[in-house]
């Protein structure tokens, strides 16, 4: 789907570029801080590099460096990035209704660029997969145009954050635009009670998870949001119902 | 692997990153990757719209209250107040834009000055 000329001459590609951009923003300093973490923990410039550019998933880079410069077996370090990776399976299943009418090969492509921003900001403004082609077509586009948007930013900075490692300090703190950023599309995101009782609950699990290892507590988290939801959901179901 | 000398790539290491960029396409595309025809129930249809938030709750709230591993049991930790501002700021202008800047605005003097 994404070399499909129609798709960057569609309206909606470039509102999703639009959309994108305080995310490409906040996570100037965050993709820098990845490519100098990279560097930092040992790996050659031509492997950070290779890595930014073929794995595209900072979290599961970052629990992976330090596994593969220990030395330890091949299978040990693919199956911690698959556990970091966890919440994506989640996502790929929301993702589902939007894509399954795409050949597989395109599939796959468009899923294999759908990381975090990119998931919530789609979901965010498509409530529901189209019905039509037309508006498949611009489901797709806006997809396609968050995705060059992320994909552009992160690894520009990856990039130069590989380039800098020596000369940036860690000590600022300058990652934290990229939390701050996720705070603001989680604000915006919630639009009902529900979504908020989810965010609390999500919030609260992994803060008590948190020592799970390979980023576990993510994925628990979401679990336990998405079923006290569900359950909240009969609780109003069983109260409004007239006795 | 263990190499002294920081900048020799080999050989293993960049398998390893291959298998490491197919885990990201194949979690990624974990439930479309067969073609075959099924339906959510529609239960997990309805709870999976209360996924995305918990999503970015379940990343940022750690990264907002919690250092080393541990929750943070100072207030002197500029992360609060940034986020703090940043939520007042969301609600307040619906811009996210604007969150990020005014919250580094409030962050930056009070972790590079006070050192929280």
């Amino acid at each position: 789907m994404f070399w499909q000329r129609k798709l960057y001459l569609h309206p909606d590609f470039n509102v999703g570029v639009r959309d994108l951009a305080p995310q490409a923003f906040g996570q100037i300093a965050w993709a820098l801080m990845t490519g100098v973490a990279l560097v930092k923990s040992g790996m050659s410039v031509f492997e950070s590099v290779f890595m930014t550019l073929v794995v595209y998933a900072g979290s599961s880079q970052l629990a992976a460096t330090p596994l593969i410069m220990a030395g330890a077996p091949a299978w040990v370090v693919l199956a911690a990035g698959f556990c970091v990776n966890l919440r994506f399976v989640v996502f790929s299943l929301h993702m589902r209704g939007y894509l399954m009418h795409l050949p597989r090969l395109p599939r796959m492509v468009a899923g294999y660029f759908t990381t975090d921003p990119v998931y919530v900001l789609f979901i965010r403004r498509f409530d529901h997969p189209a019905h039509t082609d037309e508006h498949r077509r611009s489901q797709e586009a806006y997809l396609a145009g968050l995705s060059v948007a992320n994909w552009t930013s992160w690894i520009s900075c990856s990039l130069l954050g590989i380039a800098l490692a020596n000369a940036i300090p860690t000590a600022w703190g300058l990652g934290f635009a990229g939390i701050l950023c996720l705070l603001g599309i989680q604000c915006s995101l919630a639009s009902s009670r529900l979504r908020v009782l989810s965010a609390i609950v999500a919030g609260m699990v992994a803060v008590l998870a948190y020592a799970l290892p390979l980023k576990l507590h993510i994925v628990v988290a979401i679990l336990m949001a998405v079923f006290a939801c569900l359950m909240a959901e009969q609780l109003k179901v069983l109260k409004e119902r007239p006795a | 692997m263990n190499s002294t000398d920081l900048n020799v790539t080999d050989a293993w290491t960049l398998w390893v990153i291959v298998g490491l960029a197919i885990i990201t396409a194949v979690t990624r595309s974990f439930f479309f990757l067969s073609n075959s025809e099924w339906h959510l129930p529609h239960w997990a249809q309805r709870g999976l719209q209360y996924a995305p938030i918990a999503a970015l709750s379940a990343v940022v709230v750690p990264e907002i209250v919690m250092s080393q591993g541990e929750l943070i049991a100072t207030w002197q930790d500029a992360r609060i107040y940034a986020a703090a501002v940043g939520v007042a700021i969301y609600f307040f202008k619906h811009d996210v834009l604007l969150t990020i800047v005014l919250g580094m605005a409030v962050y930056l003097p009070l972790h590079l000055g006070l050192g929280w």
